[in-house]
């Protein structure tokens, strides 16, 4: 049970919420125009004259975005509709050119599907979704650059996006959150979408109503406009149920009401009441034929499919021997993944992984990298690894090696060459290393044979610094007490 | 050259010119020369919103030097209007409204774009109703076209190609484009005498014509005879990428099926469209153009189309819906006139106020109302359903027929001003009766001359032909065309 409760002083609360996010669909060229996509032009460069609704200028459908849509919807185990119609949405907005946003309606390109989250409990949840449409983006309006005038960039109009709308499934902040970087995880491995949400190209808006425990139906829900990461999502949701759960208590409404939610305070305002909620008047739009898709596009798609985190996961875990939690953070992008699965390629998978999440992870942490600016090939991890397991060098050695390698970015075979780090596993040399040791240190055999075993640790310890940390600890165990006996 | 000869040269229809540019009978350039002083004798019916003579005349050196060379294209130095709801690049395209005054559009329709290509010369561009909406060319911003047929009183041209029909009944250019969404090429053709086709659905581009009703809109030519409407239909048409609507159909030769048989061609009579009220004279002539045809061996048929009642409130219903959603582009912002106000809201309603008339203002009043939430599915969606209704009327009755044979209007032109038609929009809009039902189900129709009323005004005859088959619309109006020899008439 991963649901938020609100105690109340009348009771018990349940916390309801539903996402739409919109994602920037991942394209060369804007969804019904040849304008660029190009993030980061200067202002008004990505600009076509359909994009700024110029008269007698007519969409026309990018392929591409529709691909990249029934790919999405894909990766949410959803329906696609093999039928679906554009249909516009009409508002008067000044970053709006055509005075309507091309969108579908009635007839959405995706249906009903599902995604599976994982929660900290270690347990996992079902969200359903309701539909994914494609839509075109508006321009961006910038209202701070003057006091008296507003400045418009059209780049943006035109850019294709996926609204992702989910059933109200959540029951806390943090099952929207998990949802949200599951989704991010899925849109990212599919290409389809960046999933910057600071870059705005993953946008989300938030519902969210309270119920007491135990009730049926639901409450009048709000909606929060634009809530720009998985962190502010939560505090959204989590402020917005405690006004909530505050109001009725008090006795008094929650009018349904469009609002705008404020990072720097974490609560929200109203934006727009009900009354003042625009028609926007959908029809379908005659500019565009209805998008019937083939079976022959359907199987591209199909064909086209990576394979998803969770598909990704239950194979570690299952051919690999990967635990569910390292699984899990390895899987959680595309690009780790597929960085492990190349060094745990012919190598011990569990121990790859190990080294990983632990010295490899904190290195990039430490040199503030990503991983694909890493020193260390995954190739070089895998061999250090198998180092380790053919015993040439031991657990600790590879630790000196690990370090030498994330400066140098030489192969760990090379650097145990180069600096002479093999292990010694030749039973006479160790030997004569004891050897040495039990001489210099007779009081301490003296003891450990009167009966203080406890000095074995210590003897260990001495050989090994004798021979440079590169005796095989497991053979001076043995020889040690072959000696002592 | 004399003045006798270059009246002549503006009588010649578009394939006599041809010819007689081929013969090196004149030059491009002296053809040019007399539709420019023909259009200067004819201002006051104020066909040309705006004039380009200067511009045509150094084209029509560039056509005569292709002549010359013999690389002239299939439209090599013919003088043509342009209607101005189609944008032409570097030339003002305002469809006739204030809101778009001094436009300049920094791109080519896809249909003027193909005339160019084939050396046709623009000599300016054409009235029209603002923004194609009305009948009369009297919501034009520019004020209304004269029918040249016009005697004491001024007569409307009819609308909304007011100006194409005008112009080419004038003789002010070759021929013209015209856009039909309800009627607009067919009624202005009938009332000024001169010979449209509205293409199926799909066949033109409508890339670059500015929209009134998307899912009706449709180019097509106005010209002097059937012959010259083929003529340009077939270098207008064909599949353009940038419009998603437009058809993938191989264009045919429009012109080959001119003079063929019509033996044993089954002609429809749609009893719905003998309405009450019908004009008698209109009545008369609709009997003896089916007769005309009958004689070269056409069999005339009963049909039925059982919905016709339904389709002028059909019709605005879907147009203005469109045209509503259409039109918001028009906001001041980027192009167009602009009125400031304080906040963007008053700038919209300002711009907007300031720059549409009274009838567009009206259709989108009426279109933001029937898509309003709570009227939508009384309206917008009950006229879908009623509009594949039509459609399958059409289907039905050409099981039974190879074209359908109706006037065009139920008048001839009437008064510039007419009292009932101002005050009574839907008086007006009656206009359209015969034309709509066509264009809800995106059919090819053409409207020819029949002959002339009693008080000396032409009147139109409309064959309806299947989707994609302008074909057989060609044969018949080629056969209907010579028996009634209307060019001798006037």
């Amino acid at each position: 049970m991963s649901g938020m409760i609100i105690n109340g002083k009348t009771g018990d609360w349940e916390v309801i919420c539903g996402l739409e996010i919109h994602c920037q669909i991942i394209s060369k060229s804007k969804m019904f125009s040849g304008g660029s996509t190009h993030y980061g032009s200067d202002a008004n460069e990505n600009v076509s004259f359909v994009d700024a609704g110029m008269p007698g200028m007519l969409p026309t459908l990018n392929e591409q975005c529709v691909r990249q849509a029934i790919k999405t919807g894909l990766g949410l185990n959803a329906k696609i509709n093999k039928y679906s119609e554009f249909a516009r949405k009409n508002y008067f907005y000044a970053d709006l050119p055509q005075g309507y946003q091309i969108s579908q309606f009635k007839y959405p390109i995706v249906g009903e599907g599902s995604v599976s989250i994982d929660l900290a409990d270690g347990t996992t949840k079902e969200i359903g979704i309701e539909r994914l449409h494609i839509e075109q983006d508006a321009g961006k309006s910038i209202h701070d650059i003057s006091p008296t005038k507003s400045f418009i960039d059209l780049n943006r109009a035109g850019v294709g996006l996926m609204e992702i709308v989910t059933k109200p499934d959540f029951r806390s902040p943090e099952e929207a959150g998990a949802f949200l970087r599951k989704l991010r995880s899925i849109v990212r491995y599919l290409g389809t979408c960046d999933g910057n949400m600071d870059e705005g190209s993953m946008r989300c808006d938030v519902n969210v109503s309270v119920r007491k425990v135990g009730e049926d139906g639901y409450r009048t829900r709000n909606e929060m406009k634009n809530v720009n990461s998985v962190k502010f999502v939560m505090q959204a949701i989590e402020n917005e149920a405690r006004r909530h759960v505050e109001t009725y208590e008090n006795g008094g409404t929650i009018e349904q009401e469009t609002r705008q939610f404020d990072p720097s305070t974490g609560t929200s305002r109203v934006m727009r009441k009900k009354e003042f909620a625009h028609d926007y008047r959908y029809f379908p739009e005659p500019d565009l034929l209805p998008l019937v898709l083939s079976d022959e596009l359907l199987a591209e798609v199909k064909a086209d499919m990576v394979e998803l985190p969770d598909a990704k996961k239950a194979r570690f875990v299952k051919d690999l021997g990967l635990t569910d939690y390292d699984a899990m953070v390895l899987c959680e992008n595309r690009e780790t993944a597929e960085w492990f699965e190349k060094a745990a390629k012919g190598h011990d998978a569990k121990k790859v992984a190990n080294w990983m999440m632990g010295d490899f992870f904190a290195m990039l942490n430490e040199k503030k990298i990503g991983l694909e600016e890493s020193p260390i090939t995954p190739e070089n991890l895998g061999k250090l690894v198998d180092l380790i397991t053919s015993n040439v060098i031991n657990g600790k050695t590879a630790k000196d090696v690990f370090v030498l390698m994330a400066e140098t970015g030489d192969a760990p075979d090379k650097i145990v060459e180069e600096k002479g780090l093999k292990q010694v596993t030749d039973t006479g040399a160790i030997e004569a290393v004891i050897d040495t040791v039990l001489a210099n240190n007779p009081d301490n055999v003296a003891a450990y044979k009167a009966g203080k075993v406890a000095l074995m640790g210590w003897f260990v310890g001495q050989v090994m610094k004798e021979s440079k940390g590169k005796a095989n600890p497991a053979m001076v165990n043995q020889l040690l007490a072959k000696k002592l006996a | 050259m004399k003045d006798s000869i270059m009246t002549e040269l503006t009588k010649l229809t578009i394939c006599e010119a041809k010819n007689g540019l081929k013969n090196k009978d004149f030059t491009a350039v002296e053809l040019t020369e007399a539709y420019v002083k023909k259009m200067d004798e004819c201002r006051k019916l104020n066909a040309f919103v705006c004039e380009a003579p200067e511009q045509a005349l150094e084209r029509a050196r560039v056509s005569q030097e292709k002549i010359n060379k013999g690389e002239a294209g299939e439209l090599e130095g013919i003088p043509l209007g342009i209607k101005d709801l189609f944008c032409t690049k570097g030339m003002a395209t305002t469809a006739c409204s204030n809101i778009l005054k001094n436009f300049v559009p920094p791109y080519e329709s896809t249909v003027t774009g193909k005339l160019l290509d084939a050396g046709a010369n623009f000599l300016g561009k054409l009235n029209l109703d603002e923004f194609a909406m009305g009948g009369s060319n009297e919501t034009s911003a520019f004020g209304p076209v004269v029918n040249p047929w016009s005697k004491d009183v001024p007569l409307v041209s009819g609308g909304s190609s007011g100006g194409s029909a005008a112009a080419v009944a004038a003789d002010m250019c070759a021929g013209a484009t015209g856009t039909d969404t309800g009627g607009s090429i067919r009624q202005p053709s009938a009332y000024c005498g001169v010979t449209g086709i509205k293409p199926t659905y799909g066949r033109c581009s409508r890339y670059g014509i500015i929209a009134f009703a998307s899912s009706l809109d449709q180019a097509g030519p106005i010209a002097k005879d059937v012959r010259d409407c083929a003529i340009m239909l077939k270098t207008m048409a064909g599949y353009d990428k940038r419009d998603a609507t437009s058809a993938q159909v191989e264009v045919p030769d429009f012109e080959k099926f001119l003079g063929q048989d019509i033996k044993c061609m089954k002609i429809g009579i749609p009893k719905e469209y003998r309405v009450d009220g019908l004009n008698s004279e209109v009545a008369a002539y609709w009997d003896k153009a089916a007769e005309m045809l009958k004689a070269r061996g056409a069999e005339i048929v009963d049909v039925s189309l059982p919905h016709t009642q339904y389709a002028l409130a059909t019709y605005y219903i879907i147009a203005p819906a469109e045209a509503s959603s259409n039109l918001a582009r028009y906001d001041g912002l980027r192009f167009g006139n602009r009125v400031d106000g304080q906040h963007l809201d008053d700038m919209y309603i300002n711009s907007r106020t300031a720059g549409f008339g009274k009838e567009v203002k009206r259709r989108i009043m009426m279109g933001t109302y029937v898509l309003s939430a709570g009227y939508y599915d009384a309206y917008y969606v009950k006229a879908q359903k009623v509009r594949r209704l039509i459609r399958e009327d059409f289907l039905k009755a050409f099981e039974k027929c190879d074209l359908i044979l109706t006037p065009t209007a139920p008048t001839p032109a009437f008064p510039i001003g007419d009292k009932s038609m101002q005050e009574n929009p839907l008086t007006m809009w009656l206009n359209d009766i015969f034309t709509v039902s066509v264009s809800l189900a995106g059919l090819p129709a053409m409207s020819l001359p029949i002959g002339l009323s009693q008080s000396g005004l032409p009147l139109g005859m409309q064959l309806v032909g299947k989707a994609f088959d302008e074909a057989s619309i060609f044969k018949a109006a080629s056969a209907l065309e010579k028996d009634v020899n209307f060019r001798s008439v006037k």
